[in-house]
């Protein structure tokens, strides 16, 4: 497996390097450095003196990937390109165009983050999951079918609507919640219970019909007859034997996100001020601070790469029959 | 057993609410009972760098924590400059070319030289870097690699100190402005004006980069700019190269607020840039407040500076309170010793929903109205006044209202062979497209009658300004009993006809006139706007093409020279008519100026410029005042715009939040304001009690629905026992 996992990393290098030159394509395409001088500059009294001087300062002098000027080696090295892209590699996310350490930063925000998407995560996998095995219980029901259908409902519906619903309802009408704020510790939690409340239902919709699903394709199988036969009760059956077996395709789709989940929700933490990393990268882009765009770019391609990683670390796991080699 | 399990879950509640008040307070219940502001931020400060600052986000900021040695009277109007950190206002020399004194009317006036005396009890905030051994040596200027470890944050610094305000740190501030690796944005400007400030910048920035180059840091104090003189601890002088007399406005600006070398090498230490601890985010002022936290991604705390000098609440006299229209309350704190609020405390809210409605709940002490909540605000009189709505008036809630020192405008590129140029053709057509456009149309429609339709450049409180019959645009609209009529679609038509285009169709080629427009408005919000706009060229027979752009390449166009017509604005930096006119100034001429003059429609009218020339150094005067009128019509008489509108600006406010009056140019003026704790709390408490019912329905459906479940599952088991699955 450790030969399978080194493999895996040296593989993602060519891909990494792929997706920052591609960034630094298109991010240049629509902005040029002056362009990124003048939005970090202000609007007035902005001199061509200064938009040089700032250029200077922040290495946006350079020539984006061959510097004709240089000789030898450097013709390459010395561009813009080569010299962020190997900080990038070290994991040095250097000064966004505001001058505030990136790294610092994210770190900061990562926290903020996780603290709604993780619960939002468990609490929305084991609440979909314990959905999806009830309706299988009563499939073919009157409440199989009404089920179905709201789910559809839910899924047709823009999360910005739950968003705005659940901040009038709960907040405003009801009093329950502050509309929006973030505190850290345990005076934080009744910020978190509404955009953790609203996350986990948006989601409810689209979750439950593709667990159902697949616990669908499994409850017909000679292994839940045989566990019937042995007697089992349908709830040891379902939660026992049925979930065991589905969770490889669950997995697939599961695991993968896991490491997303630092990179936070833009439009949750919009309207409930967390300060998160949602917005960082539109914030950036907004601002045309290309410092954080890329480092957050690449940063969301590592993070995709070690989600592949864990998921087909998980196959072997739960399924003695994968191997990685 | 139900009922049993409904009575303790009702005692529960009942207990959770007895105890815990309001529910959905989203700040500390301690604050909300001391003198803490409660506001918002939607956009991050940039930076809070005194020398590079210029957003309006950035000087709510630091104009509470810095203090430039002028600042504007809170009470008076027109605007007012007094003395801040000075004892008295600056006082001005003119010298000749030898640097003899000579008379201020003087033909050989070549410098004037503005004396800045400092007053004696003027301290710093208490803050790391002031912090000095029995020898003299400062404690933290160098912090060693294991030092550096334990500290994430300035408070991890155990002790702080200050000192006195001397003259030098305004000199220090200066210096800091010419070295270019700052980007402080008025360099360039002021290097036309302070004297040797060009030459020393050139200097400076040079030993800067070598520095940088080397890891070292960057001692200003050995240095001096030729025009900047330390006299004494208490007294400065700047040289400007002849008169100038907006200088004393750029005094009032944070461009110019003292900076101690102490704080400024202090924060050039990497490991504590490498920690984002650094002069742009954490400032050292002597203003009545410090920041005491500054996370931009969440929340930013100005807490009063225990060092702060003594200050009073402005006291007007009769005469002046009634020329400046002062209501009476905001006279009642006269002469009290400010500043009035203990805290402020800002957090960040990027959406407009969550932000009114905590407004509405007073969990914010004011707000600004957006769009979305205009028809909930403000209800607007068949007589077209504007007032609050039933819902803010028993709640309360104050409004208040100031036309903005700003003027939006379409433009007309001067140097465009269609639009542009200066015969009496293409005035004529200027002059037609004007009338059409039915700014008043637009301010209702697209501003919710927040603005004015503007008559020239000057916008209303600034010098040069006029109003009534003098102050009408008699190109666009004629003076009828009484009132502004704009002139008719006839007329507009006469003058297209005249200048070669009747009824819209070319007399050279017979085609139609095709106009393009660039905008960067290309948001699916913005397509009734660009209808309108459409339909007022469409009025003449114009068909207008509109350029949707991203707005670097809008920029781009401009500055170039290669847009036709667009839409621009300005916002005042300093109340005085030279802020406004200079947008028309030839000089300033963007194509002239390769891009970076202020002037961005090109238009270029000698006599303009040489009585621009003029009054750019002239003192507030009639003989000023007739010659900006004559600026002023001649630019009407060529249209190089279309007046559009100077902007209303509205605000709500509690009723414990009081002192609100509105200021376009201080930003210091926080420290006016007060807070009625008491009120404030007992309002949220009376408009925030939690809606317990919902709660007791949900715990009784859920209680009916876990027995028919129940029942359902047996049955299911029976089935699957049955074979029957």
């Amino acid at each position: 497996m450790f030969a399978y996992i080194v493999r895996r990393i040296l593989y993602a290098i060519p891909i990494l390097i792929g997706v920052n030159l591609i960034t630094f394509i298109l991010f240049f395409m629509v902005n040029s450095p002056d362009d990124m001088a003048r939005a970090q500059l202000g609007a007035k009294q902005v001199t061509p003196e200064l938009i040089q001087s700032w250029k200077e300062d922040k290495g946006y002098d350079k020539p984006l990937f061959i510097n004709s000027e240089a000789g030898g080696v450097s013709t390459v090295t010395n561009t813009l390109f080569v010299q962020e892209s190997l900080k990038l590699f070290s994991f040095n996310f250097g000064f966004s165009d505001a001058n505030r350490d990136i790294g610092s930063d994210i770190k900061e925000r990562m926290v903020p983050s996780l603290a709604i998407a993780l619960p939002t995560f468990m609490i929305a996998l084991i609440t979909n999951i314990s959905l999806a095995l009830l309706l299988v219980l009563f499939r073919g029901s009157a409440l199989d079918t009404s089920m179905m259908i709201i789910a559809v409902m839910i899924m047709s519906v823009s999360g910005l609507f739950y968003i705005i619903a659940g901040q009038v309802l709960f907040s405003k009408i009801w009093h329950w919640v502050p509309i929006s704020g973030y505190e850290s510790g345990w005076s934080g939690i009744k910020f978190i219970i509404l955009p953790v409340m609203i996350g986990v239902f948006a989601g409810i919709g689209s979750g439950v019909r593709w667990y159902r699903s697949i616990f669908l394709e499994q409850i017909n199988q000679d292994y839940v007859r045989t566990a019937r036969a042995k007697g089992l009760s349908e709830l040891r059956v379902l939660f026992g034997h049925v979930l065991r077996n589905g969770m490889l395709p669950i997995l697939t789709g599961v695991v993968v996100v896991i490491p997303t989940l630092f990179m936070g929700s833009l439009i949750m933490e919009s309207f409930f001020g967390i300060p998160g990393l949602g917005s960082y990268t539109i914030d950036a882009i907004n601002s045309q601070d290309f410092a954080i765009v890329k480092a957050m770019v690449f940063l969301g391609s590592v993070l995709y790469i070690v989600g592949l990683i864990l998921t087909d670390i998980s196959y072997t796991l739960f399924d003695p029959r994968v191997k990685l080699s | 057993m139900n009922i049993k399990l409904l009575k303790i879950l009702l005692l529960l509640c009942m207990t959770i609410n007895a105890y815990a008040g309001v529910w959905n307070s989203p700040h500390d219940t301690k604050k909300v009972k001391t003198e803490t502001l409660f506001s918002s931020f939607s956009l991050p400060p940039k930076r809070l760098d005194p020398v590079v600052s210029y957003s309006s986000n950035e000087w709510a900021i630091i104009g509470q924590i810095y203090e430039p040695p002028l600042q504007y009277n809170y009470l008076k109007r027109p605007y007012e400059l007094e003395p801040l950190t000075l004892t008295k206002m600056p006082t001005i020399s003119y010298l000749d070319k030898e640097g003899n004194r000579v008379d201020e009317s003087s033909t050989e006036v070549v410098f004037s030289e503005y004396r800045l005396d400092l007053r004696k009890d003027v301290r710093y905030q208490d803050h790391p870097s002031f912090v000095k051994d029995s020898e003299g040596r400062l404690v933290y200027g160098v912090l060693t690699e294991n030092e550096l470890e334990t500290i994430h944050s300035l408070d991890d610094l155990k002790k702080t100190a200050t000192r006195l305000l001397v003259a030098s740190d305004y000199a220090y501030a200066i210096k800091r402005m010419a070295v270019r690796q700052n980007h402080s944005p008025i360099l360039d400007s002021m290097q036309e004006y302070i004297v040797g400030l060009e030459e020393f910048s050139k200097e400076i920035s040079k030993i800067a980069k070598e520095k940088k180059k080397s890891e070292q840091t960057l001692d200003l104090c050995p240095y001096t700019i030729s025009g900047v003189k330390v006299i004494d601890d208490h007294t400065l002088t700047i040289k400007i190269k002849g008169r100038y007399p907006q200088f004393l406005y750029w005094l009032s600006m944070n461009f110019f607020a003292p900076i101690p070398w102490e704080a400024d090498l202090f924060y050039q230490q990497r490991g504590l840039i490498a920690k984002n601890l650094t002069l742009n985010w954490f400032p050292v002022g002597t203003g009545a407040y410090y920041l005491a936290e500054n996370n931009p991604n969440k929340q930013m705390r100005l807490v009063v500076n225990p060092n702060y000098h003594s200050e009073n609440y402005p006291t007007l006299s009769k005469e002046e309170s009634e020329r400046s229209n002062v209501p009476k309350e905001l006279l009642k704190d006269a002469g009290k010793k400010l500043p009035f609020i203990k805290e402020i405390i800002y957090s960040l809210e990027k959406e407009n929903i969550p932000l009114w409605n905590k407004f509405l709940q007073g969990y914010y002490d004011a707000s600004g109205i957006s769009s979305e909540a205009f028809d909930q605000a403000v209800q607007i009189t068949s007589t077209g006044n504007m007032g609050l709505s039933d819902e803010m008036q028993e709640k309360g809630i104050e409004l208040k209202g100031s036309v903005q020192p700003s003027s939006f405008y379409l433009a007309f590129n001067m140097v465009d062979p269609v639009v542009g140029g200066y015969s009496e053709s293409a005035k004529k057509l200027r002059q037609a497209i004007s009338i059409v456009q039915n700014q008043e149309e637009y301010i209702s429609i697209f501003t919710n009658e927040r603005g004015i339709a503007a008559q020239g450049p000057i916008p209303p409180g600034i010098f040069g300004h006029e109003k009534g019959k003098e102050g009408t645009d008699s190109v666009i609209y004629d003076w009828v009993e009484g009132k502004r009529v704009r002139k008719s679609l006839v007329v507009a038509k006469k003058l297209l006809a005249e200048a070669g285009y009747p009824n819209g169709v070319s007399e050279k080629t017979g085609n139609p006139l095709k106009l393009y427009y660039d905008t960067t408005a290309t948001g699916p919000d913005d397509r009734s706007l660009m209808d309108w706009r459409r339909k007022q060229f469409d009025k003449l027979g114009i068909q207008l093409v509109i350029r949707a752009t991203d707005y670097n390449r809008f920029q781009d166009k401009v500055r170039k020279g290669k847009a036709q017509l667009f839409s621009w604005g300005w916002n005042a930096d300093y109340p005085d008519p030279e802020n406004f006119l200079f947008l028309l100034y030839g000089g300033n001429a963007a194509v002239n100026t390769n891009g970076a003059g202020i002037n961005s429609s090109n238009y270029q009218n000698p006599e303009f410029d040489r009585l621009f020339d003029e009054i750019k150094t002239m003192k507030n005067s009639p003989l000023r005042m007739k010659k900006i009128k004559e600026m002023v019509e001649i630019a009407r008489e060529d249209t190089p715009w279309i007046w559009g509108i100077h902007p209303k600006s509205l605000a709500l406010s509690h009723k414990w939040y009081t002192n609100v009056l509105p200021h376009a140019m201080a930003n210091n003026t926080l420290k006016y304001k007060r807070i009625d704790a008491k009120l404030r709390a007992q309002k949220q408490q009376e408009w925030n009690q939690p809606v317990l019912w919902p709660l007791f329905l949900l715990a009784l459906f859920m209680i009916s629905m876990s027995y028919p479940l129940y029942r359902a599952y047996q049955s299911r088991q029976r089935a699957v026992i049955k074979g029957d699955n």
